[in-house]
């Protein structure tokens, strides 16, 4: 695998080509439409809605509209006790389940002082990148379908179920698993797991092939992404990326590597991958390089997993001691935290949830600014936001 | 993550995290005064409240000075104690039958202390130092405004649009205060303590305790739960 | 067909012809769809298919057929009536009208054409004004996008698409399609007859001209602009619901159908096989079979396409037209003429 060239020269000259466009339309003073995209709508994966002036088919100004998803999980997880919680936050990220609990359960754990056994941890840690492979995977089919290719989507989900039959098997749910506990898990893992996961790995591997033969490989792809959404890293930082779309503008910096707190990521051997373009298609091959990574973090895993006990020595009814405690990982739409306060009671006094794609998708005014409206998807579907995740 | 570098007894020991030590004494430097609270937690975190006034030099500082160009969140906490309590008995029941009226007792605040209701909070990170840091300030009650933070991060424009709806914090110099997830004639601020949460007020909700005890497990048992509150 | 014919009144022969004319049409388009929509593609996607109506899910076309029937006609509150009723008709229309020119046999053919070809390109530009109707007449902004596109895209390709055929037309001496099939049956490749002349061979940079134009012509993936639906819904049919939109499910799949025999006819020697006497009576019984095969085996190529490629923008599918395939069609009308004139 090589690292796909810079595009810069590509990049200027669809720049001043849209500097050009720009000006024509001035001198003919064309008169703007207002484009409403979504809420329901095949390109916006939910109910995410951007109100998009345009004139001809090139964006003036683009707002995203939402909350028509708002849940209120920061006010219900005040009146629910903390193993309640994860139940709900659960549904933040809803391809990634298992990632979400991740965060809060360690924040909790920071809290009371607890550590879970080793052997919790590691299996934290593969499940915590099973579902990141079970998420990202369906966005390398999704982003396929976006640019008007709709077979790659097909291969995603094939394989995509057999990482959800693992997670399945080892949680008990195949989307929303409710399985990390505060101190531990709740389960050990079931007989001859590892074995089946490996083979569930080796397909996931081989559907990234056939993508990078198929979508990324192909050229009229390469027309559609490369040099268009490009997002510079000040820019990105500014606006708080996070995960593969910051990584994809050439920003070295993955929590699971430069801030490891509970999972084992520092003691396996993996790579950040990162690309200098910042376009949809540094994104989308970020986050091809990431699945791999991620398959083979789970092999190592599978291969190093400690004996001993799942569970810490933790009281049955939970509470929590006063203090505040803020815990984020890298999940795998971007950065996750929570920032818990208790008051020493059954329940959080207060949770903070800092989402990635609330911040991955405030970009987008500054980022829709002058594209064409088949830009609009390329470059919504490359950023990967999940409407839960943004609505919480 | 090992409980020897953790608790309040370590934060105590110069030395422990020079990283964020300096930090500290860097924005002490500069701040002067304006910085009236911090707490660090050895190998952790570092917390640092600031006065109202130095909110907004407090990100051009951090952003330009100390290099944490990285915007993390920026919300707010409602430190009084919920009017409601916990109680979890349906409201519609209560009207008949009223319980006793609880104290909510008094207002307790957390890291890095402070004196009024509102506070706002924003975490910032640095990428190429791998730190990060959470930033507090107190609003006083009559006047919830602070300086916008868009300026420096820009970023911080939704979040603040957020923080605005559910808690009715003002920022000054912020692009466009406006709704972001409710509805434009939504009246009230969802997240204040004393806005009730609807769902809790017609409907009862059985599961505050959640698990029953097992046998030969009570309030004081051998467990160290103490779990006081059974239904 | 036409000796048949000859000894009836005009209105028995009218008759016959819209029967077989509707056969022509709908039969092709039946097949395209179960063969390369619903299994060929399934089989891709790792998929079955229909499996429930009939052995293989063979009738699932009756069964959509009858659910788009039986749904409510919808028209928009806003839009303009007439134009939005008339549009699909009229996009169909253009598909029967292509069906016209095409022959059969030696003696099966609708009507003996010597512009065959030249009317063939000419009407199934109606199509673009059935989609401009439907694209303004649904008040839907969506519609009108999609609209829009489809009448760029498909002046765009009519050009590459019609200079690809006038390098056949110069080999052939002829615009008359079944004088083609026949140049293509007695034709020489330098001095070589042995499997006649398909044009294919001989006209390589011409077909693939054509088969690409063809594919922007249907607006099939990767030109499918006009209907794109990650962005514009479905464009121009997006308001369309019952029976209107199978109508313009029909024609889209028809014209893939007749597009499809039109460019077997001009490159694969129509419904020749090598080997037989062209003139045999046979033919007018085999001749059909034999060009509803080459139809199958072309159409496999759109449909190959459309559900592997992903989709230009705009500006590089006219890029695309404009800069390499006219350039590209004019040299070849250039060097065929050249070699037709010293061979």
């Amino acid at each position: 695998m090589t690292a796909a060239p810079p595009a810069a020269g590509e990049q200027l000259r669809y720049i001043a080509g849209q500097a050009a466009d720009a000006r024509v339309n001035l001198e003919i003073e064309t008169e703007g439409m207002t484009l409403n995209i979504g809420p329901q709508h095949p390109a916006t994966h939910g109910t995410l809605r951007i109100v998009a002036k345009l004139d001809g088919e090139q964006v003036i100004a683009a707002e995203p509209v939402m909350g028509y998803m708002h849940r209120g999980y920061e006010k219900l997880a005040e009146v629910r006790t903390y193993p309640q919680v994860t139940t709900l936050i659960n549904r933040i990220d809803w391809l990634g389940s298992f990632a979400n609990e991740v965060p809060f359960i360690l924040a909790a754990e920071q809290l009371m002082e607890v550590e879970a056994p080793l052997r919790a941890q590691w299996i934290r840690t593969a499940l915590f990148e099973l579902s990141r492979i079970a998420n990202v995977t369906l966005f390398l089919g999704d982003m396929a379908v976006q640019v008007g290719a709709i077979t790659p989507v097909f291969f995603a989900f094939r394989d995509r179920e057999h990482v959800l039959n693992q997670i399945e098997a080892a949680t008990g749910g195949r989307f929303h698993p409710n399985f990390d506990r505060i101190g531990g898990l709740k389960d050990d893992l079931p007989a001859g797991w590892a074995a089946e996961t490996k083979q569930a790995l080796k397909k996931i591997r081989n559907f990234c092939d056939q993508i990078e033969e198929l979508v990324e490989g192909n050229e009229i792809f390469q027309a559609r992404t490369r040099g268009i959404g490009v997002i510079p890293a000040k820019v990105g930082l500014g606006y708080g990326l996070s995960g593969a779309n910051i990584r994809a503008s050439g920003v070295d910096w993955d929590l699971r590597r430069d801030a490891p707190c509970g999972l084992v990521h520092d003691q396996l051997d993996w790579r950040v991958w990162t690309h200098p373009d910042g376009d949809s298609f540094a994104r989308f091959w970020v986050r091809l390089q990431e699945t791999r990574e991620a398959t083979r973090m789970v092999d190592q895993l599978l291969d190093g997993l400690p004996p001993g006990p799942i569970m810490a020595k933790v009281p049955r009814i939970i509470k929590v001691p006063a203090g505040e405690a803020y815990v984020e990982t890298e999940n795998p739409l971007g950065i996750m935290g929570y920032y818990v306060v208790s008051k020493g009671d059954l329940a959080p006094f207060r949770v903070k949830i800092r989402s990635a794609s609330f911040s991955n998708v405030s970009i987008t005014p500054w980022l829709l600014k002058g594209v064409y409206v088949p830009d609009i998807i390329t470059i919504l579907g490359s950023l990967y936001f999940i409407l839960g995740d943004i609505d919480r | 993550m090992s409980s020897a570098d953790a608790g309040a007894g370590a934060a105590a020991v110069a030395g422990a995290d020079p990283v964020r030590e300096g930090l500290l004494e860097a924005l002490a430097a500069e701040l002067g005064p304006a910085l009236v609270g911090s707490e660090l937690r050895a190998g952790r975190d570092l917390c640092v409240r600031v006065e109202r006034g130095a909110w907004g030099p407090l990100a051009e500082y951090l952003r330009s000075g100390l290099g944490f160009v990285y915007f993390g969140f920026l919300s707010a906490i409602d430190w009084l104690p919920s009017p409601f309590g916990r109680d979890m008995d349906s409201q519609v029941d209560n009207a008949l039958d009223p319980p006793e009226p609880k104290d909510p007792g008094p207002m307790q605040t957390g890291a890095a202390g402070g004196d009024t209701r509102f506070q706002l909070l924003a975490r910032v990170n640095d990428p190429a130092g791998r730190r990060s840091l959470t930033a507090k300030a107190d609003l006083p009650d009559d006047d919830l405004r602070a300086a916008s933070w868009t300026p420096v991060y820009s970023g911080a424009d939704w979040h603040e649009r957020e923080a605005w709806e559910m808690f009715g914090i003002d920022f000054d110099g912020h692009p466009g205060l406006r709704h972001i997830y409710l509805p434009s004639e939504f009246e009230g601020n969802p997240l204040r303590k004393d806005y009730p949460l609807l769902a809790r007020r017609v409907k009862p909700w059985p599961g505050i305790v959640d698990m029953e005890l097992m046998p030969g497990e009570g309030p004081g048992a051998s467990t160290g739960s103490d779990g006081a509150e059974a239904p | 067909m036409t000796l048949i014919l000859a000894e009836l009144a005009w209105w028995q022969q009218t008759s016959i012809r819209v029967v077989v004319g509707l056969v022509a049409v709908l039969i092709p388009a039946g097949t395209l769809v179960y063969l390369h929509l619903f299994k060929l593609v399934s089989f891709m996607q790792s998929r079955l298919g229909p499996m429930e109506a009939g052995p293989y899910g063979s009738l699932q076309l009756l069964a959509e057929v009858g659910k788009f029937i039986q749904k409510e006609d919808i028209v928009p509150r806003r839009a303009d009536r007439f134009v939005f009723k008339a549009a699909p008709f009229v996009v169909l229309v253009s598909t029967f009208l292509l069906v016209v020119v095409l022959p059969g046999g030696p003696d099966a053919f609708f009507i003996d054409n010597d512009l065959g070809i030249y009317l063939a390109l000419a009407v199934s530009s109606v199509s673009v004004i059935g989609i401009l109707m439907a694209g303004w007449g649904s008040a839907s902004k969506y519609s009108l996008m999609g609209g829009l596109r489809a009448t760029g895209q498909l002046i765009a390709y009519e050009l590459p698409l019609i200079l690809a055929v006038v390098g056949v037309v110069i080999q052939a001496e002829t615009m008359n399609m079944q004088g083609i099939v026949l140049a293509q049956a007695d034709g020489e490749i330098f001095g070589w007859g042995g499997i006649g002349n398909p044009f294919v061979i001989t006209q390589f940079v011409g077909f693939a001209v054509f088969m690409i134009a063809m594919q922007a012509e249907l607006t099939q993936t990767p030109f499918d602009m006009p209907v794109a639906e990650s962005e514009l819904v479905t464009g121009y049919m997006t308001e369309y619901s019952g029976l209107r939109f199978l109508l313009f499910f029909i024609g889209e799949f028809a014209t893939a159908g007749v597009f499809s025999a039109i460019a077997a006819v001009l490159f694969l020697g129509g419904w020749y096989v090598p080997g037989l006497d062209p003139a045999d009576n046979l033919f007018n019984v085999l001749g059909p079979v034999v060009l509803m095969v080459k139809i199958v085996g072309l159409s496999f190529l759109i449909f190959w396409f459309r559900f592997t490629f992903p989709r230009f923008r705009e500006d590089q599918l006219q890029r695309l037209a404009w800069k390499f395939l006219i350039p590209i069609a004019l040299a070849n009308i250039v060097v065929t003429g050249v070699l037709k004139v010293l061979v």
